[in-house]
């Protein structure tokens, strides 16, 4: 299915080129480069600013969205997907670009505001209905016979910031103390009896198979999960404390100069940041970071306590320590 | 005036030089980035990521699932390949075309779709559940996704060579005072017997390799249900595309020397039975 993805959208590029070429038709054509759970918020993005840029310069501007799992997104511009943008899931896999392939410079999260992140999530836990097994907190989910249902962290990005989450609420829990925040997470773990390579793969596990108490999962898969499969099946817990989730947006400077698609990237992104582009992030109930969209889905999004990964070293601290070869999930399953 | 002597049939040199560079392109070349890439991490390196407990694990898992497998498929797929070579009864074409279902299936498709049979509260799963057998993320889902994956590599192969076992050698051997158990295990079984093991080697091998249809019931516990593959893409996640390559090269090696063993017994059971 990648391989059709990848071709038809190479195929639109070419095609892009072709009519560019014509002097009647300002027709350009951008490729987002996304992960799995934006499918539906880009779709909506896509067509206002399609619109925007018409009204704002007369020109036609299509773009193509390639979604798929963070880390194999970012594989595949490293190995040279002509992405014009890329929208992942975290920072790590922007940087992994960044390193590889010198597309973009080290420092692109500095060059949009809020670390380059217009829109934020956290994590949550889904629960079956009416919360039969009282699930309040992180420690709940410790419980003996307590089924938690996560993806693999070592495959799956949206699977790290979960388990950074439950890491955040240990150290603090523990005032730091690394070794029991160790026992805390493997005790977790050991509740977990499938560990699916990707977050959607989790939410079927969760949903469809039935197995499982709990999903720890971001709130917009959640929300997603109970408003389009029942309210009467599911509820969302809001645990005490959870992370800041940032998926970042970058320009791909190389490609972009290449393409001669600044001016229209650049504003693509910038638009993220607007009025509107803030109010179709919210619709698909990522938490919006203008005050006045925020006070308008204010009953949407429940507070939370968050803490930063800034607070854990950042990204390429946080990936070495815990998802590295014998990081602290390697430990955890004994091995090496 | 040199005689030389030539092939009856033209054009052999042009077909062998496109054969060369066909494979070339489309095996060789790709199969040597495998090394290539691999080459770029040292002896130490290389040993530690094929050696951990964790990789030897998984190399167990899919060598032992894909085996269990395709033993499995011999025996049930020889029946079927039976069925289909020896009678005629209606429905034959539809039962024909059902065996080449796994051939087609995305395998995703059909990962999803035996992780909700099996699951505990699938179709199947919910009764097996009840028996006391988990049928789904362990190693026997793992085992049923490969059974799913291997069955028409042996039924494609058997079938064609029944069908070419005349009629008049049974009815010799029941002339001769064969009695129809004689006749299947001295006169049909060696016969077939060197095509069952190639039917073997193809679906084994492309078990092993199976990542799409396993990875959704395999569980993917690290140490327990973690597949050779799965720990390849988890490499990759890390962008640690060396340690990726040396799991591949060293199953690459241990798949090359059980297919070579293999086409040695074959080599041997046809001998027995005089055609080679």
């Amino acid at each position: 299915m990648k391989a059709v993805q990848i071709f038809t959208s190479i195929a639109a590029i070419i095609l892009g080129f072709i009519l560019t070429g014509h002097a009647f038709a300002h027709q350009v054509t951008l490729l987002n480069v996304s992960y799995d759970p934006t499918r539906e918020l880009y779709e909506d993005y896509n067509k206002a600013f399609a619109k925007h840029w018409k009204e704002k310069t007369g020109d036609d501007v299509t773009i193509n969205q390639s979604h798929g799992g963070s880390g194999k997104q970012a594989r595949a511009v490293i190995d040279g997907l002509d992405a014009d943008v890329v929208t992942l899931a975290l920072a790590y896999d922007i940087d992994a670009i960044a390193e590889k392939s010198g597309l973009l410079p080290k420092n692109w999260q500095e060059k949009l505001p809020n670390n380059s992140s217009p829109y934020t999530s956290t994590i949550v836990f889904l629960v079956r209905k009416g919360n039969p097994k009282n699930i309040k907190d992180w420690d709940d989910l410790l419980k003996p016979g307590m089924a938690v249902i996560t993806p693999n962290p070592k495959t799956s990005g949206g699977a790290r910031w979960n388990y950074l989450a439950a890491w955040g609420y240990a150290s603090r829990k523990f005032n730091g103390d690394e070794n029991k925040a160790k026992d805390f997470i493997a005790a977790l773990y050991r509740n977990v009896p499938v560990l699916d390579s990707g977050a959607r793969g989790s939410t079927t596990t969760f949903v469809e198979r039935g197995m499982g108490d709990v999903l720890i999962s971001w709130e917009n898969e959640a929300y997603l999960a109970v408003n389009e499969l029942g309210r009467d099946r599911f509820s969302i817990v809001i645990p005490s404390i959870s992370i800041l989730a940032e998926p970042p947006v970058a320009l791909v400077d190389k490609n972009v100069d290449r393409h001669g698609t600044r001016s229209v990237t650049e504003e693509y992104l910038k638009y993220l940041y607007s009025e509107q582009g803030q109010e179709i992030a919210a619709k698909h109930y990522y938490r919006p970071r203008l005050d006045a969209i925020k006070k308008k889905y204010e009953d949407r999004f429940q507070p939370v306590k968050l803490f930063n990964i800034s607070e854990l070293g950042g990204w390429q601290e946080a990936q070495k320590k815990h998802f590295a070869d014998k990081g602290t999930f390697d430990q955890i399953y004994g091995n090496n | 005036m040199i005689l030389k002597q030539r092939s009856t049939l033209p054009g052999f040199r042009l077909t062998l030089g496109y054969t060369v560079f066909y494979l070339s392109l489309v095996v060789l070349i790709p199969l040597s980035m495998l090394f290539i890439k691999t080459s770029s991490m040292g002896w130490d390196a290389f040993w530690q990521a094929v050696t951990s407990p964790r990789t030897l694990a998984a190399y167990r898992l899919s060598f032992g699932t894909a085996f269990a497998a395709s033993l499995v498929n011999v025996v049930f797929g020889f029946i079927i390949a039976w069925v289909l070579a020896r009678y005629n009864f209606a429905g034959k074409k539809i039962i024909d075309a059902l065996v080449d279902f796994p051939f087609a299936l995305p395998t995703a498709v059909a990962g999803i779709a035996l992780a909700s049979l099996y699951s505990s509260n699938g179709w199947v799963g919910q009764y097996l559940y009840k028996m006391g057998i988990p049928s789904a993320y362990n190693s026997l889902g793992i085992t049923l996704a490969l059974i799913f994956i291997g069955l028409p590599f042996i039924v494609r192969t058997v079938e064609p060579v029944l069908q070419d076992i005349d009629a008049e050698l049974e009815e010799a051997a029941a002339s001769l005072g064969a009695n129809r158990w004689q006749t299947f295990s001295r006169v049909i079984f060696p016969v077939v017997l060197p095509t069952l093991i190639t039917g073997f080697s193809l679906a084994f091998a492309r078990c092993i390799g199976e990542y799409g249809s396993v990875i959704f019931i395999a569980g993917n516990m690290p140490g327990k249900t973690e597949i050779a593959p799965l720990l390849i893409v988890t490499k990759l996640e890390q962008y640690d595309y060396a340690g990726a390559t040396a799991i591949a090269v060293v199953m690459l090696l241990i798949s090359f020397s059980l297919l070579a063993l293999v086409n040695f017994i074959q080599h041997l059971a046809s001998k027995r039975i005089g055609m080679s």
